[in-house]
């Protein structure tokens, strides 16, 4: 039987790693590719890395720390950030990821998910969305979740998938960093809209939490968390073992 | 020497650093007579089956995939790859494969009970069919990672290993000296490179 997906993720700006609080206050953590080790061998199903960076100095260091970590650890490699045309989606692809990421550079040039579906497969394509409660309704928010796009968001995953992307990310803004929980009621809207992959992101506090998104959510695919992994304050073995013992099929191997 | 067949499909990083990892020399070329002094062969592959036909005929690489493969030569198709092995692909159409292996790759859709991603994506247990060499170092149930949204059907004789989703997918063949795997054994950690490894020390 198909398992469920623990993937831990790295924000990388100036090649380390970062996590913030709600996007705001970030933190230097430690490094990218010994942590992407460590996740490996304790039994991360999958990492995501997040350039965060701007400059074109600090992307050439963000894909030389990719092509360190894709040379060391066989497992899938997700890289998002800063991703608006099909040549970011070349220059990351090169560095041996398998998925790339698309968040603000779909809302700025919509064709972008299609074109890169058509290249290099759905599979490749993955959408991720910063979705915030505005007035009761959820919005699309891009720039790091800075600013409200006015979109609707399940409209705009629809859209995306329908477009061909294989995978959506749903990040909620709403319980992200406050460490109370994945945003149940959002990803379940989400699950009900698409019939591709759904990774929860967003809220993870502990243990509990895990085992509550995959029993109230049997659908979503994966859950996705940063700093409960990169402080130790939940470890991957710890995790999987929990969720194994609440009759929740994961990868022991 | 292990040839990865390069003939314009997929990303072929992950798979030369994996066998870097375990010890192997191994190149990445479309040059018939590396491929054809190569100690074993591999055949990657990603995207669409006809595409591959016609590129793997296009750059006469088929002819030099079967002749090594009726020398004898050990010969593992990856994901797609493994796929090419087959008779035929019904993937947008309906296409020629290499034949080297007797069986057909049909689409998930519509044969997988209601209510299944397609594509099948991520980690999934093997349960072992038939005992191979490529299977020394993995155990019943060991996870590896698949994403794909067709399947290899009708092929018993060369079935070792599957996966269940929603029913029983063909996860490994390997019949003499023709092998393949549907996931990513490069991208399967452990368990992955030790079937990477299975291979390269050979039958």
């Amino acid at each position: 039987m198909i398992t469920k997906r623990i993937i831990p993720c790295l924000d990388v700006r100036n090649g380390r790693v970062v996590k913030g609080v709600n996007f705001e206050g970030v933190s230097d953590v430690s490094s990218p590719v010994k942590l992407a080790e460590y996740y490996s061998k304790s039994g991360a199903d999958e990492l995501v890395f997040y350039d965060i960076t701007a400059s074109f100095e600090e992307r050439e260091l963000f894909t030389d720390i990719l092509t360190e970590v894709a040379s060391k650890i066989f497992i899938p490699l997700t890289v998002g950030g800063g991703i608006n045309t099909i040549e970011d989606f070349d220059r990351v692809l090169k560095c041996g990821a398998d998925k790339v990421s698309v968040n603000s550079g779909a809302i700025k040039n919509p064709s972008l998910i299609g074109e890169a579906a058509k290249k290099y497969g759905d599979q490749c394509v993955v959408i991720s969305v910063d979705v915030k409660r505005v007035d009761g309704v959820f919005r699309v928010f891009s720039r790091g979740g800075r600013e409200n796009t006015g979109m609707e968001a399940i409209d705009w995953i629809k859209k995306c998938v329908n477009a061909g992307a294989g995978e959506v990310v749903v990040n909620s803004i709403d319980t992200d960093g406050v460490k109370r929980g994945f945003d149940i009621e959002m990803l379940s809207e989400v699950l009900s809209a698409v019939d591709v992959p759904v990774i929860a992101s967003g809220g993870a506090g502990g243990i509990k939490d895990f085992i509550y998104l995959f029993k109230e959510l049997p659908t979503v695919d994966a859950g996705l968390a940063a700093s409960i992994f990169h402080f130790g304050e939940v470890t991957i073995p710890q995790l999987k073992c929990e969720l194994n013992n609440n009759g929740i099929n994961v990868r022991l191997n | 020497m292990i040839a990865i067949v390069d003939y314009g499909v997929g990303n072929l990083f992950s798979l030369r650093s994996s066998f870097k990892m375990i010890g192997e020399n191994a190149v990445v070329t479309g040059d018939k007579s590396v491929i054809s002094s190569a100690d074993k062969i591999i055949l990657p592959g990603v995207g669409a089956f006809g595409d591959a036909v016609y590129k793997l005929k296009q750059t006469g690489l088929d002819e030099v995939l079967r002749d090594q493969a009726s020398a004898g030569k050990d010969i593992m198709g990856i994901c797609l790859g493994m796929q090419l092995l087959f008779q035929k692909g019904y993937e947008y159409g309906e296409y020629e494969g290499l034949g080297l292996l007797n069986g057909d790759i049909v689409p998930m859709l519509g044969s997988l009970p209601a209510g299944l991603k397609i594509p099948h994506i991520g980690w999934n247990a093997l349960h072992f069919k038939k005992s191979s060499y490529l299977l020394k170092y993995v155990n019943e149930n060991d996870c590896v990672y698949f994403v794909h949204s067709f399947y290899a059907d009708n092929c018993d004789d060369s079935i070792i290993a599957t996966a269940e989703y929603g029913k029983e997918i063909t996860a490994m063949v390997q019949k003499d000296n023709i092998a393949g795997c549907q996931f990513h054994p490069e991208k399967s950690g452990s368990v992955g490179l030790s079937i990477l490894k299975a291979f390269c020390e050979g039958r």
